[in-house]
């Protein structure tokens, strides 16, 4: 990564939209660019082990991540993270609806030329 | 010609006037068209169970009469065919139901397709059972198993439009399905054009969440803005001969299509994108393009289809004991410490007044809750606002009442006995169903559709075993 006076760190909640579905206790965050010319910048950025690392305390047991360039986004799919589901977790949400905005709260470095 | 496919609602619950302008516009353009109501989830499915072994008269869409009073005259009326996976646990009752609003609207004659054969409870032990890959439960024993649904296809839904069904009637079948159904009537496509098939499948998951493609669930004040979502306009899906579609919705209402809105339904609830598995056919959206082509329209293109999957999903549904939760909360000056001195002395009178095996998880509302973990992880390594606004929430899971009762009643007792300043305590307790998902064979299926009169309501063996 390049130095850190050549970086801005944004929220990726300022750069890409997603949103989350659920079924039984697996969750997918599809995921996608505001413009598409950041995509690389998610695509290196995005990355299994990061998500994996972001939803750690969820017990998640695995992260795949399907690029599509043409969508400029990707499809993040996470299991194990519902501890329960909806009909089984003691979590309020059980669906894990909310978690979209947990992956935007992701920190992304980007090029300080960078304008939003 | 096009056919238009509009959507009514995208899940139990969902707004009750969202189809009138829905039927309007459809009626306004004249083309052949269909209205589909989509009203059944995991989370659903497990709650009509629930209410049809409560009352065995129950257990079809709660909301079904407002759903349909609306509309059912100018549908039947326009020729416009009703599908609706309402019938959820019990569509035969929902049958009654639709048959009942019609004879008030004068339409005693109406012909209703009751789909059957997704209840596969009472033959569950003798069918080979495969566990769906995205869990990992034991199965439920036969005293706690309470329901086993099949996610059927088109097919059957076909059948009963042949048979000139106005209104379909179903229960546990694929989202999707319900809007592929009226293509394939309508198109007469084949079986096997698994292209064509694909597009009209992806038709239906554009349009089975309602208005989650046009404007719903999507605003971000300020990054993501909606126009008027007060008044959003559920979708209506343009479908070609060839499969090329388009998304739109009725003029005149709140919300927006966009490139946004339809990629964020496109993948939602999508795993693998090159292999969407629906009973229908295996979708591949690999190469799916999302091109704006007008004000709200968007046209979906680029989507693939292959043979449809062996295997049939199904919905297990099982007594999983009891949940209970109860709330109270802390404000102004220290309410933080308060919340969490509240947390820890529940933590501590749980470990003598109820059973280790207990489930139980404590959030600060207004601090940390959705997104930390059963164990508190979140709420553990950060530290809230002095001063705030907190509810301190506990949740508990076991299979006896009393336990459940036990527990929430802890933190009732914090009206006295806690911190300072605690107000606002609800407790709530009831019976959980669980679900689980396998895979059975297709022969082990028996799918198929009657006229609702010549049916037979042969579903009294229902809740058997099920406590």
């Amino acid at each position: 990564m390049a130095p850190n006076d050549d970086v801005n760190v944004m929220s990726l909640h300022r750069l890409a939209h997603a949103r989350a579905g659920d079924k039984g206790e697996r969750l997918n965050l599809a995921l996608f660019a505001y413009d598409p010319r950041h995509y690389d910048t998610l695509l290196a950025q995005v990355t299994e082990a990061r998500v994996q690392a972001l939803f750690a305390h969820r017990g998640v047991s695995r992260v795949r991540r399907y690029p599509l360039p043409g969508l400029a986004g990707m499809n993040l799919v996470l299991d194990d993270v519902l501890q329960g589901g909806v009909n089984g977790a003691l979590n309020l949400d059980g669906h894990g609806k909310t978690l979209s905005f947990l992956l935007l709260g992701m920190e992304i470095a980007m090029p300080a030329t960078h304008r939003e | 010609m096009t056919f238009l496919l509009g959507s009514g609602a995208g899940f139990s619950g969902d707004r009750t006037d969202a189809a009138i302008p829905v039927v309007a516009e459809l009626i306004r353009r004249g083309q052949p068209a269909a209205l589909l109501f989509e009203t059944l989830g995991e989370r659903t499915l497990a709650a009509a169970h629930r209410a049809r072994h409560d009352d065995p008269d129950a257990g079809f869409e709660p909301l079904l009469d407002e759903l349909l009073e609306p509309v059912l005259d100018d549908c039947l009326a326009n020729d416009i065919a009703i599908l609706g996976n309402f019938g959820a646990a019990n569509p035969a009752g929902a049958c009654e139901r639709v048959k009942a609003l019609a004879e008030r609207a004068g339409r005693a004659d109406i012909r209703i397709g009751h789909v059957q054969g997704d209840d596969i409870r009472s033959r569950l032990s003798r069918i080979d059972l495969q566990r769906w890959e995205g869990e990992s439960g034991e199965m439920p024993g036969e005293e706690a198993l309470i329901s086993a649904n099949v996610y059927l296809g088109a097919a059957p839904l076909v059948e009963a439009l042949a048979q000139g069904a106005e209104v379909v009637v179903t229960g546990r079948v694929a989202d999707p399905s319900l809007f592929l159904a009226p293509l394939m009537h309508h198109f007469g496509w084949a079986w096997d054009d698994w292209d064509r098939l694909a597009a009209g499948t992806m038709a239906g998951h554009l349009g089975e969440c309602g208005s989650q493609v046009s404007g719903g669930y999507f605003a971000d004040p300020g990054l993501k803005d909606v126009p008027d979502l007060a008044t959003v306009g559920y979708p209506i899906i343009e479908v070609e001969e060839d499969g090329s579609l388009v998304v739109t919705k009725p003029p005149g209402t709140g919300g927006c299509v966009t490139e946004r809105t339809v990629k964020e339904q496109l993948l939602y609830e999508v795993h693998d994108p090159s292999g969407y598995l629906t009973p229908d056919v295996v979708v591949d959206l690999s190469d799916a393009r999302v091109v704006q082509i007008g004000p709200d329209r968007v046209a979906v293109s680029g989507i693939r289809g292959r043979p449809a999957p062996e295997r049939l999903k199904t919905t297990v549904c099982y007594a999983g004991g009891w949940q209970g939760e109860a709330e109270i909360s802390y404000a102004g000056p220290n309410a933080f410490g308060r919340a969490r001195l509240a947390a820890e002395v529940l933590r501590e009178r749980l470990t003598f007044r109820a059973p280790p095996e207990l489930r139980s998880r404590l959030d600060i509302i207004g601090h940390a809750s959705v997104f930390d973990s059963d164990t508190g992880d979140l709420q553990r390594h950060t530290v809230g606002q002095e001063n705030g606004d907190y509810r301190l929430r506990l949740a508990v899971g076991h299979p006896e009442r009393r336990w459940v009762e036990r527990a929430t009643q802890e933190l009732l007792a914090l009206y006295c006995a806690g911190p300072a300043g605690g107000g606002g305590v609800r407790r709530q307790f009831q019976r959980r169903i669980c679900t689980a998902s396998y895979l059975v064979k297709r022969s082990d299926v028996e799918a198929f559709a009657t006229l609702y009169d010549t049916s037979q309501n042969d579903d009294r063996s229902y809740g058997h075993g099920a406590q």
